[in-house]
């Protein structure tokens, strides 16, 4: 009869790591590959992982990586904040209150069907090229996401939990604070991750088409300049941005809700 | 004579059933003059054919169905909707996810406006109570099924209801946990005396829990019979109690209700469940 640690040692390696092995085996590779293509390619079409690096190197010595950086957070924390509160308030009344569904809804369903892009010019003559327009044109991208969902999320708490509550002669009042948000969180969470991606399109955008600033103004100008290598850096970090905001609202996500992890949309 | 606790008193019910592509609406009588009394620390059984109504009178009961008519009674008291001198045990556990499984006792308390520190003394009797005592930290999703049903029994019996109503609570638990409930559920009534109705669907749960058994029939439901149980408390086992000729009568009785069968398919009915 065999130890238990023996069995353990049977078989194959757990499957994660095996994953995990594969994952560096396939980013390595293609490191290398785009470091060994990159250079047989003309510089202004291409660069390669060495050069970028440098330039990297480069920028933020010289601070303007730090500041293009800070800039941009500047309105897509803010914008994404506004998004997610009037997004979680609308979405409540929405998902809760079928008037407010019957009076909004071809609304938020046109906003959201709409490419937002394509009204950009009409905020420019709303708001300007400041801050203001912006801030706007981030929400419009971020907010329907996080609406959507916490909407769906109200709408779709079962109707045994909301049982347990009349059953146990809770008021109108009680059922929503203690059954109907609770249950809808995790949808809520869902809707943020999704929004915090939008949002970053959001800002990119904006910082193309009116004022020119912040990491966009650096694409700009580095794309001007013909220095591709440039150019790669500030969009590899709005790349490890994407990837460090949607992780943090993952983890949020697991540990607000723990006994529940919803699908994309 | 034994105090009455619950009076049900011609009650009616009428669903209107919405009608599909291609068909009418049309009105469902579900119950029909309904009336019957449960007393004071007594096990009461409803058990019928599905359809017979037997689980919205209970929610009727509770107060999350609306009767069309007809006067039910708790202690003596006209009841109009959902209150909380009647614990409801679901038959799905449907324990609120995000809270524990302490905090999911507390539930009712909380709404009574219980204080912290009384509810969390009340929550710990009742874990004790349901043999759950180390289990209070745990979420629902860490539990067993048979160990959320306990707890969902805590949760209605935690606001001391005057009567207990329970749901078919253990039709979805496998056979072995749910005649360990069964027999965790006699205990429970032994130490609180409280007063049950219970709706199942299963002969010998009814059988083996209660001191009357209600066969109703459907279409609309109604009251087909009422049988005495006649074993003493505390009852031995049931698959002890199974092999008493008694016992055996009794089902046999049940089943021919139910099936609408003649007294001479009994002998072949004994020992098959109505599932």
């Amino acid at each position: 009869m065999p130890s238990e640690a023996a069995i353990e040692e049977i078989g194959p390696p757990p499957r994660s790591y095996r994953n995990h092995l594969l994952r560096i085996a396939s980013f390595l590779t293609v490191m290398v590959a785009w470091e060994l293509l990159g250079r047989q390619v003309a510089p202004l079409f291409m660069s390669y992982p060495t050069a970028i690096l440098g330039a990297a190197v480069t920028m933020t010595a010289d601070g303007e990586l730090i500041q293009g950086l800070l800039v941009s957070l500047e309105t897509l924390l803010l914008a994404f904040a506004i998004s997610a509160v009037l997004g979680i308030g609308l979405g409540l009344a929405i998902g809760r209150y079928r008037a407010v569904e019957a009076t909004t809804d071809w609304l938020v369903n046109a906003l959201y069907a709409t490419p937002l892009v394509a009204v950009i010019p009409l905020v420019i003559l709303w708001l300007g090229l400041g801050f203001a327009a912006k801030l706007f044109i981030v929400i419009l991208l971020a907010i329907f996401p996080i609406l959507i969902n916490t909407a769906s999320g109200v709408r779709n708490v079962s109707e045994s939990l909301i049982d347990v509550g009349t059953a146990f002669a809770a008021t109108e009042r009680e059922v929503f604070t203690k059954i109907i948000l609770p249950a809808a969180l995790p949808y809520m969470m869902t809707g943020l991750r999704l929004g915090i991606g939008r949002a970053i399109i959001g800002m990119v955008v904006a910082e193309f088409f009116t004022a020119i600033t912040g990491l966009g103004a650096l694409i700009i100008k580095y794309g001007n300049q013909y220095d591709t290598a440039s150019m790669f850096v500030p969009i590899l970090v709005l790349m490890g941005l994407g990837i460090l905001l949607t992780a943090i609202v993952r983890r949020a996500e697991a540990w607000i809700a723990p006994w529940k992890t919803t699908e994309d949309e | 004579m034994r105090k009455v606790k619950l009076a049900i008193q011609e009650v009616s019910k009428t669903f209107r059933v919405r009608g599909g592509a291609g068909q009418k609406a049309f009105l469902l009588p579900v119950l029909r003059q309904l009336s019957f009394d449960v007393y004071d620390n007594e096990v009461v059984s409803l058990i019928g054919e599905s359809g017979c109504g037997k689980t919205t009178l209970l929610r009727i009961v509770q107060g999350l169905v609306r009767r069309d008519s007809g006067t039910i009674l708790v202690d003596g008291k006209r009841i109009e909707g959902p209150g909380r001198d009647r614990g409801f045990v679901f038959q799905q556990a449907t324990l609120l996810p995000w809270r524990t499984a302490r905090q999911n006792i507390e539930f009712g308390l909380e709404l009574q406006g219980v204080e912290r520190a009384e509810r969390a003394r009340r929550a710990r009797e009742l874990l004790d109570l349901v043999g759950l005592a180390a289990a209070g930290e745990q979420f629902p999703h860490q539990l067993s099924g048979g160990m959320q049903q306990r707890i969902g029994l805590a949760r209605a019996l935690a606001i001391d209801p005057a009567i207990l109503l329970m749901d078919e609570p253990f039709s979805a638990l496998d056979a072995q946990n749910r005649e360990i409930l069964q027999q965790e559920l006699l205990r429970i009534h032994r130490r609180t005396g409280k007063t049950i109705l219970f709706v199942t669907h299963d002969l010998d749960e009814a059988i083996y829990l209660s001191d009357r058994i209600i066969v109703m029939g459907a279409k609309p439901g109604r009251i087909k019979r009422v049988i005495d149980v006649p074993f003493a408390r505390p009852r031995i086992e049931l698959p002890r109690l199974r092999g008493d000729p008694v016992f055996q009568e009794m089902r046999a009785e049940i089943w021919d209700l139910i099936r609408n069968a003649p007294a001479a398919a009994r002998e072949a009915a004994v020992g098959v469940s109505v599932d």
